[in-house]
């Protein structure tokens, strides 16, 4: 009966604070360039509207243009849940740690791809081949920086992670997390479609990537997949503050505890959110093939942070 | 009831394929005959070997321990003995498996060459290469194995070049025949020297169980050379980088039902042959093994899938896709090297059991997307995918079965390629605390190095898959496609079962393996493996980490019902209408408009630029502006940097040396017969 309630409670979580974030981070980038930007409730507006839109679907897609708006919403929830948010136990994490989690995420982005090339259209095939690509090159950067914090920490599942982090040794200020952070920050910009690597805010253009695949989609199709596009941000987001600033999560589940996990992760989750818009707001976008520069830099920055655990420990 | 012997089984199933090899061969003349004979007992003697394969790992191998002869010794060092350990046991279930579903695809598979060639001898071979392959699994001697493995080799390179009359299909049989012989050579030059450390003297020193005893008391130098040779041997025949290159050649030109096999079980004889002879006869090995192994697995997982992604022909796609997953078995391989030098034998047996899972996983998924590229030839007459397109709409079933291939290869939850993936990053991250040295890096660089791997699979799948099947038809054989027939899709629909049940359920497979890891390592089942009852799968600690795919799977299931409960909630109102394609205003696209495999893949190329060298050639005719060109011709080309780097200098070196040696063979006889009297002065003055 907890094991249901915990996950009920999580999805709702996942599902009910992603479309802020995104709607913060759109609101204070526009604020930062003297704009008055959207309201940080837009989001949820938008995707109500989504939902009562009728749809226009492409003479040439077949079932998979229908299934993979599914496919990616499931997939993205199953990774969210897998993520230890409020509490220092995620509700599946028996069912999947860190290897799990990123496995899911790549199978919600598989078939993102093939809807993209689904309608016959050269916009989706362009958007599905550089989404590929970068994800394929952000991967070992990722992975590797997560090897390192779960070899120290001796697991891949996710709650042993945090518990490790957690430990009295103040892990806080040990170079190997401080690397990896910076590297797992890079691979978050790339993985969310984040300035410098892609613009989200385009669309029509030649240099879009993630707004290319789902040129066709319209109506509640496309509210689930920008639906599962913040999701996936916010757990990225909360796979970088509860894994290197384990501060404030619950550790039980008694209500005052998980009200104050619960404000403690909105909080850090505000301030990665403030530091997403300043990149944004203080960079240009990359040209594509100067995309790999920058994610074999969070590659090597990950190798240092593997090598300072090497030396260090 | 009393089960049969499994040894009773496997003789069964051996009897069948010669059966099988004769009968086809008679029913030359009528090749409906020969097609449902030759297949039909290829079948039958499937079901025999896994029904062996299974109860030898389930009960045992029985009273006389799996061991048989097949012949009374004819003469004395030609010993025709079998055994059935648990090993064999689980070579024999893939064998025996892929063989079931290829011959149930074949029935309808090679209709199509009827009247064009000769079904009878194509059965005949494929049902001799399924015998000699099951005999190289379960040989217990060096001899009978060298046979068999010989025979093996030369079936397949028959069936390779069972279309002889392209050239494109001879050159690609000359290169496999080559590099298949030197890798034999080195073969029987490893196991002479176990031989010689044996005594060299009775014919027993040729058997596997005296090999057993006496390869960890040989000298370091002695196993050295025998490590490399095996490795050598048995690395050409699995495909290793950059032993390689016969196999994007030979594969692809095979008939498809043969290159699933190939692809699925041929290549692993290599591994099966170092697991034998690294985890079974050589004892503890040096650290340099492990680390070599692991190397090796490593760069060839990441080359493999890089060149995967730049090919357009759909089979060498896959051919060069097989080079990768051969590289991920050869990580747990070596890991589990690595950690039998450091006596962790519980991560021995998860390192070993991740490389055997990707084996069998491997060989299904495998089989089961060139069958897939087989159906697709056998509809559209090509290989080439710039020429496919929407045949998701015109093969629906083929497309189903190929997207699971597809899932499964790029290593997603919750298929199988993702539960053996998962196991080998559990063994390469507890790899890490097994030693102090800098060796201990080497596993999280592999680790990352896999992560790209899966990645760029992933993108690879997503350009076979979505080129292949997704959007319009790009040609008039793809806009005519058929669906396949219905044995065809009962073939891969057994293989897509045996991919979601790999999947879905690895604990009852895994438990399958224990006997297996008892006798190569003396170590049961990691005690954390299996956890709560079978429905999640460990690693090998007590907090290691844990996976349940099928967990995910009905989780997923119960997760449906939020879309579900919003469209109540908002959108029961909305219609959905069907329309063109968003066309910026053009009048209608035209499937020329679409991306293409080669555009797909173009980022790829452009940042391994370095590695793959393309060389490209566009020509373009002017009429009055630059602007406007009246042709266009373009012309993009790869060569992987090992042909022409290594191979074509090494074959260019060895022609002028043979022009040279020339000159020796002048054809007058006088010359000659001066030669053989400066040998034979030669040879008594040195037996002298």
């Amino acid at each position: 009966m907890n094991d249901f309630l915990a996950i009920l409670l999580q999805t709702l979580l996942l599902l009910a604070l992603s479309p802020l974030i995104s709607g913060c981070i759109r609101n204070w980038k526009a604020k930062l360039q003297n704009r008055r930007g959207p309201r940080i409730w837009q989001p949820y507006f938008d995707l109500v509207k989504f939902l009562r839109k009728d749809m226009v679907i492409s003479e040439h897609a077949s079932w998979i243009f229908r299934a993979m708006p599914y496919v990616l919403f499931t997939s993205t929830l199953l990774a969210g849940l897998m993520m230890p948010l409020v509490n220092v136990s995620a509700p599946l994490s028996l069912f999947g740690g860190v290897l799990a989690f990123v496995g899911l995420l790549a199978l919600g982005r598989f078939f993102l791809a093939l809807g993209g090339l689904d309608p016959a259209s050269a916009f989706g095939g362009m958007g599905s081949s550089r989404e590929m690509t970068i994800a394929a090159i952000a991967e070992p950067a990722l992975m590797l920086a997560i090897f390192t914090v779960a070899i120290t920490a001796g697991s891949t599942n996710l709650s042993q992670m945090l518990l490790a982090a957690q430990g009295p040794t103040g892990r806080l200020l040990n170079p190997a997390h401080v690397l990896a952070f910076a590297a797992l920050f890079i691979v978050l910009l790339a993985e969310t479609g984040r300035l410098p690597v892609d613009n989200p805010a385009t669309h029509l253009e030649l240099t879009m990537i993630h707004e290319a695949m789902l040129l066709e989609y319209s109506g509640r199709y496309l509210a689930l997949i920008e639906w599962s596009a913040s999701v996936k941000q916010l757990v990225l987001m909360a796979l970088l503050v509860n894994i290197f600033f384990p501060i404030g999560i619950a550790t039980d589940v008694g209500a005052a505890a998980l009200g104050l996990g619960l404000l403690w992760f909105i909080a850090k989750l505000l301030v990665l959110a403030g530091a997403v818009v300043l990149v944004e707001t203080s960079n240009a976008k990359l040209r594509l093939f100067r995309v790999p520069d920058l994610l074999s830099a969070a590659f090597i920055l990950a190798a240092l942070a593997l090598l300072s655990t090497f030396l260090f420990q | 009831m009393e089960l049969p012997a499994p040894t009773l089984l496997l003789q069964i199933a051996l009897c069948v394929y010669g059966v099988g090899t004769v009968a086809s061969l008679l029913a030359l003349r009528h090749e409906r005959i020969a097609n449902l004979v030759g297949f039909g007992c290829a079948t039958l003697a499937g079901l025999f070997g896994i029904g062996a394969g299974v109860t030898a790992l389930i009960f045992g191998p029985g009273d006389d321990g799996g061991a048989f002869a097949l012949w009374p010794p004819l003469v004395p060092y030609l010993q025709l003995t079998v055994k059935l350990d648990p090993l064999s046991a689980f070579f024999v279930i893939i064998v025996s498996f892929l063989a079931l579903a290829v011959s149930v695809y074949s029935f309808g598979y090679v209709r199509g060459f009827y009247g064009r060639k000769s079904v009878g001898v194509l059965a005949a071979f494929f049902n001799t290469l399924l015998l000699a392959t099951t005999l190289v699994f379960t040989a217990s001697n060096a001899f009978f194995f060298l046979i068999c493995w010989e025979i093996m080799a030369l079936t397949a390179y028959c069936l390779v070049s069972f279309e002889h009359e392209k050239s494109e299909t001879r050159s690609a049989g000359v290169i496999f025949f080559i590099m298949s012989h030197i890798g034999t050579g080195c073969l029987i030059l490893g196991f002479l020297l176990l031989f010689q450390a044996a005594g060299g003297q009775s014919p027993s020193g040729y058997s596997f169980d005296t090999f057993r005893t006496i390869g960890a008391t040989m000298s370091p130098g002695r196993r050295d050379a025998a490590f490399l040779l095996f490795l050598f041997g048995f690395g050409i025949k699995a495909g290793i980088v950059p032993l390689h290159v016969w196999l994007p050649e030979a594969h692809p030109v095979a008939p498809s039902n043969v290159s699933a096999f190939l692809s699925g079980v041929l290549i692993k004889t290599g591994i099966y042959g170092l697991t034998r002879v690294l985890f079974d006869f050589m004892g503890t090995p040096p650290n340099w093994w492990g680390v070599t192994i692991l190397t090796i697995g490593t760069i060839s997982a990441v080359l493999g899938v890089l060149y995967a992604l730049m090919e357009h022909d759909l089979k060498r796609l896959l051919a060069y896709h097989s080079i990768e997953n051969i590289g991920i078995i050869l990580m747990g391989l070596g890991a589990g090297l690595m950690f039998l030098h450091t006596h962790h034998p519980m991560l021995a047996a998860l390192a070993l059991i991740a490389g055997l899972y990707h084996t069998i996983n491997h060989a299904i998924f495998k089989a089961l997307l060139f069958l897939g590229a087989g159906a697709i030839l056998h509809s559209t007459h090509t290989r080439d995918m710039e020429k496919m397109g929407g045949l998701i709409k015109r093969m629906p079933k083929t497309a189903f079965f190929f997207l699971i291939g597809a899932v499964a290869i790029s290593a997603l939850p919750p298929l199988n390629g993702f539960v053996s993936e998962w196991l080998t990053y559990q063994s390469l991250l507890q790899g890490f605390g097994t030693t102090d040295s800098l060796v201990r890096l080497m596993f999280p660089l592999s680790g990352a190095m896999l992560a790209l791997t899966g990645a760029l699979a992933a993108a690879c799948f997503v350009k076979a898959f979505g080129i292949t099947f997704l959007a319009q038809p790009r040609s008039e054989q793809a806009a005519q496609a058929h669906e396949a027939s219905p044995t065809m899709l009962l073939g891969m629909g057994l293989l897509t079962a045996a991919c979601v049940f790999l999947g879905l359920f690895p604990t009852l497979f895994l438990t399958l393996l224990a006997p297996l890891t008892q006798q190569l390592l003396g170590q049961p089942l990691p005690a954390y493996l299996i956890q709560a009852d079978g429905w999640v799968l460990g690693s090998a600690k007590e907090m290691g980490g844990t996976v349940s795919t099928l967990g995910i799977a009905l989780m997923g299931i119960c997760l449906l019902p939020i879309p579900l409960v919003l469209w109540l909630f908002f959108g029961w109102r909305t219609k959905v209408r069907i329309g063109p394609t968003w066309d910026c205003g053009l009048r209608g696209l035209t499937p020329q408009m679409e991306y293409t495999a080669t555009g797909f893949s173009k980022p790829i190329r452009m940042i391994f630029k370095a590695l793959f060298r393309p060389r490209r050639e566009v020509q373009r005719e002017y009429d009055y502006s630059p602007y406007f060109a009246k042709t266009l011709h373009f012309e993009s080309h790869i060569e992987e940097a090992f042909v022409t780097r290594l191979y074509r200098p090494l074959n260019r070196t060895i022609l002028g040396l043979s022009r040279r040696m020339r000159a020796l063979q002048a054809g007058s006889i006088q010359a000659y017969l001066i030669y053989i009297f400066i040998t034979l002065l030669l040879l008594l003055l040195f037996a002298l």
